[in-house]
């Protein structure tokens, strides 16, 4: 790489970032104002805010490397990223998110269930939820970013882990969520063009739609290990059952795409709209971005087997065997496929398009954890309410506590973690968030007591599903190994491959419904809501 | 079908096509209809009981 270009490139685009993030913070006068944007951003910003927050370097580098390993049977990810993380979340989550966060001044995720269900309980319990965990997510979307410097500039990963650390958390820290949308629109912008040239490009690479038959002659390559555990080529599904097949349907494209929906750092973007009208045009750069970037990600990732084997004569996986391990790296697919296909200008607009994915989703979850410290645990759970002039400098000290907690994570982690530490957190936020979210907006009957059982179980049992029984966590955290002796106490049965969200998700629906049931009707602030609802029908009619 | 090994992935491929139309469709055709801004009807922080006993 000329490092004159790329440096003027990164100044030029740090410079901007700088600038929007300062804008950001002029525009900061309330608590308000940094914890939702002051409820009146524009839906094309809003729309490009949601969308480069939710895609991260983990959707591009991490699932396209697992595109790369499994195949195009990932677009079902990407069919479920739009029409759930989307459509859904937009026509049917987004509008009455909005109307009763407003309705209740509720400033982030945990508050909106916590005041819906008239509980400091609920607020505390799902900020300290998100505070504890969400790191591990920030850490995949950082290793995602920094495997990719650190491949295309021979970069320390050390070095570029912290450098991109100390850039976002600098303007979220003094930016807060308006600094964090108008960086995020910028740098979606940046994404959707570099997605683009890319697509485009790596066809042409290959040989046009008539790759995709090239790839599916591929299939004998497909190395034994990988056959036996189901894998039928990178143009099929893996065989019904077998154990890349519950890999791929239960971890990836239903951990991700159902968990999608109780995203507190996405969720929360549905606040800072003014009107129902916002969502509905933000329906439409939404959709056409999140095909462009999990889309373009996950065709280029299967497709990237066909061009090493017509230019190395080997398929991604032998391409990036790890020095060290001897194993290979996915997170180093998409990269080292840039690196060899790509002229060297792409090298430049596709790191800034990954500097974008990664510093975007990153200042979300910056902001969802500082967030949930200074206003969910501190503010409202242990102070009870008192203090609002600390809300935001105590959200500043989240920050920081996120900032070191994730750069830990990424020296600590295992290579190729990226998409498994992805899907967790998003199976996680389903089973623990997605019964209450649900019961907030739309189930008048359910209870405080009900939705505080059902968050509990859903996090409980997720929790031992990952340490005890989904092998592939069990065993690299090695609890179950301690106290059973062996690495899942379901060892040698398809249930080591089942996902957590499989099973967690209904039993905690499950626990909220029926503890909804067995306990009586809450009456405050719910009443509050209704009586809204009551005057806003009558003004209707 | 198209080059591709199975059904299901051509499948995926044509969603998602249809999954982006919808969205664009849909926000098209009601670009301008939506509630306005409510009114916060929950008091100040201050004001606020939270009834804890579950």
């Amino acid at each position: 790489m000329n490092l004159q270009i790329l440096t003027i490139v990164v100044t030029a685009y740090i410079l901007a970032v700088a600038y929007l993030g300062w804008l950001g913070y002029r525009k900061t006068k309330s608590a308000a104002d940094y914890l939702v944007g002051g409820r009146q951003i524009h839906p094309t910003l809003m729309a490009l805010a949601y969308g480069s927050t939710f895609i991260s370097t983990s959707a591009i580098v991490g699932f396209g490397g697992a595109a790369a390993l499994f195949g195009l049977g990932l677009l079902w990810l990407t069919m479920l990223n739009i029409f759930v993380g989307i459509f859904i979340a937009f026509v049917v989550f987004g509008r009455p998110t909005r109307r009763i966060g407003a309705e209740l001044d509720a400033h982030t995720f945990p508050e909106l269930l916590g005041r819906r269900f008239n509980s400091r309980f609920i607020q505390g319990f799902a900020g300290g939820t998100i505070a504890l965990l969400m790191p591990l997510y920030a850490a995949a979307v950082l290793i995602g970013g920094a495997r990719f410097v650190e491949v295309q500039l021979k970069l320390d990963y050390q070095v570029a882990v912290f450098v991109f650390a100390v850039v976002v958390a600098c303007y979220v820290f003094f930016g807060g969520l308006k600094g964090v949308i108008y960086t995020d629109a910028f740098q979606g912008s940046l994404m959707f063009l570099g997605m683009a040239v890319l697509l485009v490009s790596t066809y042409w690479q290959v040989g046009g739609v008539g790759a995709h038959q090239a790839l599916t002659d591929l299939a004998s390559k497909v190395p034994p290990s990988l056959q036996a555990a189901g894998h039928q080529g990178w143009t099929a599904m893996p065989v019904f059952g077998s154990p890349l097949w519950w890999q791929l349907v239960s971890t990836i494209v239903l951990g991700v795409g159902i968990g999608v929906l109780a995203q507190p750092q996405l969720s929360v973007r549905f606040m800072t709209v003014k009107s129902g009208r916002e969502l509905n045009r933000a329906l439409v750069p939404g959709g056409i971005f999140i095909l462009m970037m999990t889309g373009v990600a996950f065709v280029v990732g299967a497709l990237t087997n066909l061009y090493f084997f017509q230019h190395e004569g080997k398929i991604s996986l032998a391409m990036v065997v790890d020095s060290a391990t001897k194993k290979p790296n996915i997170d180093k697919i998409i990269p080292e496929y840039i690196g060899h296909a790509m002229p060297a200008w792409f090298g430049y607009v596709f790191m800034l398009t990954l500097l974008a994915a990664a510093m975007s989703t990153l200042s979300g979850q910056f902001h969802a954890i500082g967030t949930s410290i200074g206003r969910d645990l501190y503010q409202q759970a242990i102070a009870r309410g008192k203090h609002q002039e600390r809300t935001v400098p105590f959200a500043k000290i989240g920050i920081f506590v996120a900032f070191v907690l994730s750069i830990v994570l990424c020296f600590k982690l295992d290579v190729g973690v990226v998409a498994i530490a992805t899907a967790l957190f998003f199976g996680m936020c389903a089973a623990c968030f997605l019964p209450a979210y649900v019961s907030a907006l739309f189930w008048k009957r359910a209870t405080r007591a009900g939705v505080i059982m059902g968050m509990i179980a859903g996090l409980v049992v997720w929790g031992l599903w990952v340490l005890l029984f989904h092998e592939k966590e069990s065993a690299a955290l090695g609890l179950c190994l301690r106290i059973f002796g062996q690495t899942s106490v379901v060892s040698g049965t398809r249930w080591t491959v089942v996902d957590p969200i499989v099973v967690a998700l209904p039993i905690s629906s499950l626990v909220t419904v029926i503890g909804s049931l067995a306990t009586k009707p809450d009456v405050k602030p719910r009443a509050r809501v209704a009586a809204a609802d009551e005057e806003r029908e009558l003004v209707a009619k | 079908m198209f080059g591709f090994g199975d059904l299901w992935v051509p499948i995926a491929y044509i969603l998602c096509l249809g999954s982006a139309a919808l969205c664009v469709i849909y926000g098209w055709r009601h670009w301008n209809e939506g509630d306005d801004m409510p009114s916060p009807v929950h008091p100040a922080d201050e004001d606020l009981e939270f009834d804890e006993e579950v």
